[in-house]
């Protein structure tokens, strides 16, 4: 495919402009997350702040809960991520490697599941753990979700995919069926976990929906809760350090993505076709 | 002994797929089933008892001014979206796709700073788009204003901000389109081009309407699907940016499903909030599965 320069330049003039609309956002937050206030409350343009200022980011990270809501994101991340593995990984292997009664009719449940968001079951699950009393704990955040339809899905084509002789070579061996699941399978499914692992991390981390709705706490709120809180308590007049909130809040995922990126593409691609 | 290794078998598979069974079915399958008799009575969240009210909850939503707004503005959002996140999403795909030949580096940048709202945190974001539309201090007002252009309030005005709304939903997933158009572009076979070439059409636009269109068909109807999907959840940006205001001028199902059964306790009406959304989703999926289908159908 031969282009000539003229051919060029009018997509490249166009996918500019649209890179610059994209980067819009980032952008601005950024310059102001680095300006003084001063310079924030002016009508005057100025795309990029005239001098660095950091405190901004010292007030977010020592006057705010910011670190704290951080640690929750984490928490609440890594023990969603830990039971699903755990649930999913087991249930995926028996799917794809054993026969047992219901095994279809299973199967066919978990692609039902699949189609059914999050949000169409919040409110008998608010309504189950307010009856137990459990809403406002970290286990309200985490619970809901260690089932994962799609994460049993996206293991159990994994594992299909393996020969059967391998599994059957480990029981001669004398392993037990959970030593070949942790020891065997689950070692061999790494690219599936990481896929799994980054679209699981980036929806729950991102997530505003459930935290809204589970916990009333400010001191269990996680990044995305966390900074309205944040924003609401300071009607307004504190836009830097609220900027470099965001910036914050932002930051872990949006890094892990610049290094990795073919593998966040790859997860997020696949789980957001879900349904 | 042959029984007791088939008990044992049977014990082992309960062991293995047991667990993962019994959580699909407390936190979607029962939840799924008490949403849809919920949504046929007036209980309220902390109320000891309830009325079966048959349908009067979805006759109160689409007969109140409140509840067809949800629905209309769900509906005009995601029509939006669709064409427009679709729409920019195979064109940057072309354009990098093209630019793969001659610049891979900076093709690859491109397809990075695309992609970057897909991975970053919505919430934040809204905050950030929040003042980069600020009626006085953000910049594209002091833009328009410096250049003599009246300065619209974005977020508080009621004829415009459900367009705002879609104008950001349409910034978030323009990236993820691409990557799926970028995938549908790298499965089209390079003699096609070549043939194409021998036909006469030679030039990038040509191409694009004899090969590259034809063959993205039904890549574009899946990916209309997707789009579709994702944009009927609209819930973050509403929640931190306008709380459905001004005056439900941005209120959607998702947000008002929030409202009505987190805000208000009004866990029947919220119910049928919930169906009614379902419904538009199992619909698509529906679709989603044809067009999987078909697409099948054509390689």
């Amino acid at each position: 495919m031969k282009q000539s320069l003229r051919s060029r330049i009018l997509p490249l003039i166009l996918l500019i402009l649209g890179a610059a609309f994209i980067l819009l956002p980032f952008v601005w937050m950024l310059s102001l997350s680095l300006k003084p206030q001063d310079e924030i409350f002016t009508t005057t343009i100025s795309l990029l702040p005239s001098a660095i200022e950091w405190s901004n980011y010292t007030f977010a990270l020592t006057e705010t809960d910011i670190p704290l809501f951080l640690w929750n994101g984490l928490v609440m991340v890594t023990g969603i991520l830990f039971f699903q593995i755990l649930f999913a990984v087991p249930c995926a292997y028996a799917l794809a490697q054993r026969r047992f009664a219901g095994r279809d009719v299973l199967f066919g449940l978990v692609v039902a599941a699949l189609l059914v968001p999050f949000h169409v079951t919040a409110i008998p699950i608010f309504l189950g753990f307010a009856q137990i009393g459990i809403l406002n704990t970290m286990w309200a955040l985490i619970l809901p979700f260690i089932q994962t339809a799609f994460g049993i899905f996206l293991f159990r084509q994994f594992f299909a995919q393996l020969p059967t002789d391998l599994f059957d070579a480990a029981r001669g061996d004398g392993l037990s069926e959970t030593a070949i699941v942790w020891r065997i399978a689950f070692p061999l499914a790494l690219p599936a976990s990481t896929a799994f692992a980054i679209f699981s991390v980036t929806a729950h981390w991102n997530d505003l929906f459930w935290p809204l709705i589970a916990t009333t706490d400010p001191s269990l709120a996680t990044p995305p809760r966390g900074i309205l809180y944040f924003r609401d308590q300071e009607s307004g007049d504190n836009v830097g350090p609220l900027m470099a909130a965001a910036v914050i809040v932002t930051a872990p995922l949006v890094v892990a993505f610049l290094l990795a990126q073919r593998k966040f593409i790859q997860g997020l691609a696949a789980g957001g076709l879900k349904g | 002994m042959r029984l007791s290794r088939s008990k044992r078998e049977g014990l082992t598979d309960l062991w293995l797929a047991g667990p993962a069974t019994l959580a699909l079915l407390a936190f979607i399958f029962i939840p799924v089933a008490i949403v849809a008799v919920l949504s046929f009575t007036n209980y309220q969240f902390g109320a000891l008892t309830f009325d079966w009210t048959g349908f009067d909850n979805y006759i109160a939503l689409f007969s109140s001014s409140v509840g067809r707004r949800a629905v209309t503005n769900t509906l005009i959002y995601v029509a939006i979206v669709i064409p427009f996140s679709v729409g920019f999403g195979l064109l940057v795909a072309v354009g990098l796709y093209q630019m793969t030949q001659w610049a891979p580096r900076w093709s690859n940048v491109f397809k990075t700073i695309y992609f970057l709202p897909v991975a970053a945190t919505l919430v934040a974001m809204s905050v950030a788009w929040q003042m980069v539309l600020h009626p006085s201090l953000g910049i594209v007002n002091q833009a328009l204003f410096s250049a003599g252009l009246p300065t619209p309030s974005w977020l508080s005005d009621r004829s415009l901000v459900l367009y705002t709304l879609a104008m950001i939903g349409v910034w978030q997933s323009i990236g993820y389109n691409m990557v799926l158009f970028l995938a549908g572009l790298a499965a089209i076979p390079a003699e096609l081009y070549d043939a194409a070439e021998v036909d006469g059409a030679g030039g990038s636009w040509s191409r694009f309407w004899t090969v590259t269109w034809p063959m993205l068909g039904p890549t574009t109807l899946f990916v209309m699907v997707v789009t579709a999907t994702n944009a009927f959840r609209v819930f973050e940006t509403v929640a931190t940016m306008t709380k459905g205001g001004p005056a439900f001028a941005s209120d959607t199902l998702v947000y008002a499903l929030y409202r009505e059964g987190f805000v208000y306790f009004k866990a029947g009406y919220a119910s049928a909030i919930t169906m009614v959304f379902f419904a538009f989703l199992l619909v698509l999926a529906v679709i989603q599965f044809r067009v999987v289908a078909r697409r099948v159908h054509y390689r």
